[in-house]
């Protein structure tokens, strides 16, 4: 099977495991063609992108502008910031006069969950999750999972431990669906009050010793603390914090095993991961980086595929 | 369906001798060629002259690349089935070399078409040549013609032209069959 099983992709929890298997294999493919001399394709030609972010974000937004022109589509970029947004007009309205001027496709980041499912109802054009709120960001979990895939040949049966504020990770939700869906197992590592009350019903186990967790994983997989999302403190301090989840060398040197070192950024250096850590040999943030440009081409060209004129 | 037998396993190898003669011909000791298999099928025959070239002719650092034109085609989003890549395999740059395309049916010329822009990704050769197995020359939309070809066919549209190699199947032949 070489087609996807869904129409857009709005969050992991709606793929079954032959659709990551196609998006790799499509992945690996690009990963080639950005590696060459002249990075670019013509197969999207006559595609047209829209990149709605009704929430900041650099490195996503990036990596999806240069996935879409690496694939010779036309890209719009509109942000939320310097939109009608906050002139009063709703976002299927936002969309749809969007659309008016003939768009296939569009990647939308939005704050409130469920915007791309509410969307992908009332517009007609392949919508792809680039974020909604603390719910999902599929495209983080896939070069993720990708990228554990790369390092350590496969991530059927790996141990991975997502450390950090879960409560407020949609990147902790989307890589708990995507390593449970290749069959690896999955730990959540942080302050109690960060861990959403329920989260065991997905099946993963909590783990608030840090030591333990790191000693049990193949990957460590690091999260921001996401200030920004809080209305109340969760923690006493960000010293306390570092002091009790914050990896650093030393930690990493006792454990007398090697771990994979991960983060899907931005990264608070000196907070929850060190700087000496976050540069070393055992980290492969910035493999994420590149590794996440030819996973949403993959994406994107899947996607494509579906589009008939 | 009528199946026809028109090259056995004793024309093709002869074929191959022939063609590879006619490659050295024009590219001496191939120090500034390159063969490029086209991925999936033209990869068995370029892979086959490759050695040839390098064990029967004594020809030293031939380099061979495979390259999938899959993302290159025209016809994305207008067929029922989607189109899956193959591996490209080019861990060469192509820049002032000469290039020998290879493939083992040339028909509507579309493939090649799809291959001389992929090409470019990988810089600017001196010349492009294109060998073929299988010429059907009557089945051509593009202008397309191959320098170097091991047999011409004069098959109707309704025909299909088969190779096999022993590679995947059981020997290596071509057929030809009404659909």
């Amino acid at each position: 099977m070489s087609e996807l099983s869904v129409e857009h992709l709005l969050g992991i929890k709606y793929l079954k495991p032959n659709d990551i298997d196609v998006i790799f294999k499509t992945a690996d493919h690009f990963k080639e063609v950005i590696n060459r001399p002249i990075k670019k394709v013509p197969s999207l030609r006559d595609i047209t992108i829209a990149n709605l972010f009704f929430e900041n974000s650099t490195r996503t937004k990036l990596s999806f502008e240069l996935a879409e022109k690496r694939l010779s589509a036309d890209v719009i970029n509109f942000s939320a910031g310097q939109s009608s947004v906050k002139k009063g007009e709703t976002l299927i309205d936002t969309v749809n006069n969007i659309l008016a001027m003939k768009v296939d496709i569009v990647v939308m980041r939005h704050g409130n969950v469920g915007a791309g499912v509410f969307l992908s109802k009332h517009v007609n054009a392949k919508i792809i999750n680039a974020g909604d709120g603390t719910h999902e960001h599929p495209t983080q979990a896939l070069l993720d999972s990708y990228s554990i895939r790369e390092k350590l040949g496969s991530v059927k049966g790996k141990k991975i431990v997502i450390v950090g504020d879960i409560l407020h990770s949609r990147v902790a939700l989307s890589n708990i669906f995507a390593l449970q869906l290749q069959g690896a197992k999955v730990k959540v590592c942080g302050p109690t009050t960060l861990i959403p009350k329920h989260i065991t019903s997905l099946g993963v186990e909590v783990e608030t010793n840090l030591k333990k967790a790191l000693e049990w994983c193949d990957v460590a997989n690091v999260l921001r603390v996401q200030h920004e999302r809080m209305d109340i403190k969760y923690f006493p301090s960000t010293r306390e914090y570092t002091q009790l989840f914050g990896i650093n060398q030393q930690i990493l040197d006792n454990l007398g095993k090697k771990i994979v070192i991960m983060h899907p950024g931005p990264i608070n250096r000196g907070v929850e991961i060190t700087s000496d850590v976050a540069d070393s040999n055992d980290s492969i943030i910035l493999n994420q980086v590149e590794n996440g440009v030819a996973v949403r081409m993959a994406v994107i060209y899947l996607l494509a595929q579906q589009i008939k004129r | 369906m009528s199946k026809k037998t028109l090259l056995n396993s004793k024309d093709i190898e002869i074929i191959l001798h022939r063609l590879a003669c006619q490659l050295i011909e024009n590219h001496n000791d191939f120090s500034n060629t390159v063969l490029i298999g086209l991925q999936p099928r033209g990869s068995f025959l370029a892979n086959r002259l490759a050695n040839l070239l390098k064990t029967d002719y004594n020809i030293k650092n031939l380099e061979l690349g495979l390259l999938d034109i899959t993302f290159y085609r025209d016809d994305f989003r207008r067929k029922e089935k989607p189109l899956a890549a193959e591996t490209t395999e080019m861990d060469f740059l192509i820049e002032g070399k000469k290039v020998v395309i290879i493939d083992d049916v040339l028909f509507s010329g579309r493939s090649i078409r799809a291959a001389l822009t992929a090409i470019q990704s990988y810089g600017r050769p001196e010349n492009i040549e294109l060998l073929v197995l299988i010429d059907r020359r009557f089945s051509r939309h593009l202008p397309i013609q191959p320098n170097y070809r091991g047999r011409q066919v004069d098959a109707i549209n309704e025909e299909r032209v088969l190779v096999t190699w022993k590679e995947t199947s059981t020997k290596d032949a071509v057929f030809i069959e009404l659909k």
